[in-house]
């Protein structure tokens, strides 16, 4: 029983469509949806590292490093827009942020 | 049948890694759901290190636990929300978001395969030769060929402190402050009084 690329590819699918679930499921929590994102990402990076070993080539792992950059970036900049609009609003509920009529 | 110790670690962690996926996206308590991304983010460090991708294992432990996860934990518990009306709409959405991850999985499965992507067309490559060092490796290439991008990287982390900070800075008026631009304009004038008066006679003359 070898652990082949397939595997980690299909973990990363499995992670993928889990995070997807959750920005289906947690209306009411923009936190949750953030931890969501955070789980796509690492589902992508996941399926980078994979095909960087299996392929013999670092270029995948810089790719990871630079999308654990940015990912850093997203979650301080979403973050401190929660905060914001907790303290304009007092709510992070996704269905009553509804002042643009989107 | 026996088992690789690759294979027994594989499975071991994607048991764990899973669980605590479908533990983040389903748990009542938002703090809860940040300690098992946390979780999550360890059992994926340990499943990049059997890919032999040490420097970015030990950067996911350092990065996510140690600075993304405890800002989302710092705004968890300074934000004030009721735990029980934030769940209202779980069983609400849950067929049509259930249907969706599914088929998105079922669809990947097929793509994803080990007729694409198994033994024949991607062979287990040799384990690194003892004295490989991944860091090394990543360094040189990250100082030469993507030194651009590297430098970008690092603009973007300052946009983001500035927006950050930005954001969330407020001034509060009943906070004391001192501005220092008045302070240094400040002239002797403004502080100083002399007082021309005659000198007064001693008591005991």
């Amino acid at each position: 029983m070898i652990i082949t690329l397939s595997h980690f590819l299909i973990l990363g699918a499995i992670l993928f469509c889990i995070a997807l679930a959750g920005i289906f499921l947690n209306r009411k929590n923009v936190i949750i949806l953030l931890m969501a994102i955070e789980l796509m990402l690492l589902a992508v990076n996941m399926n980078f590292v994979a095909f960087s070993r299996y392929l013999g080539n670092t270029d995948g792992q810089v790719f990871v490093f630079f999308i654990l950059t940015v990912a850093a970036a997203e979650a301080a900049i979403g973050l401190a827009i929660l905060v914001t609009v907790f303290r304009n609003r007092r709510t992070i509920d996704v269905e009553e942020l509804d002042a643009l009529k989107g | 049948m026996t088992m690789p110790i690759e294979a027994i670690i594989f499975y071991f962690f994607a048991a764990i890694l899973v669980g605590a996926a479908l533990a983040v996206i389903s748990v009542r308590n938002s703090v809860y759901a940040a300690l098992f991304l946390v979780l999550a983010f360890f059992t994926s460090a340990g499943i990049w290190m059997l890919l032999e991708a040490e420097f970015l294992a030990i950067t996911l432990v350092l990065v996510y636990v140690g600075a993304v996860m405890v800002l989302f934990l710092f705004v968890v518990m300074m934000l004030d929300i009721k735990v029980e009306p934030l769940k209202a709409g779980f069983a609400r959405y849950l067929p049509v978001g259930a249907i969706v991850a599914l088929v998105m999985a079922a669809e990947m499965f097929l793509v994803l395969g080990a007729k694409h992507f198994g033994m024949e067309r991607f062979p287990v490559p040799q384990p690194n030769p003892l004295g490989y060092s991944n860091t090394e490796e990543l360094g040189r290439v990250l100082y030469t060929e993507y030194y651009y991008p590297f430098e970008i990287a690092a603009v973007i982390l300052l946009v983001a402190i500035v927006a950050a900070i930005a954001l969330t800075l407020r001034k509060r008026p009943e906070t004391k402050f001192q501005d220092p631009a008045l302070q240094i304009q400040v002239r002797k004038e403004d502080r100083l009084r002399i007082v021309k008066m005659d000198a007064e006679k001693r008591a005991d003359q």
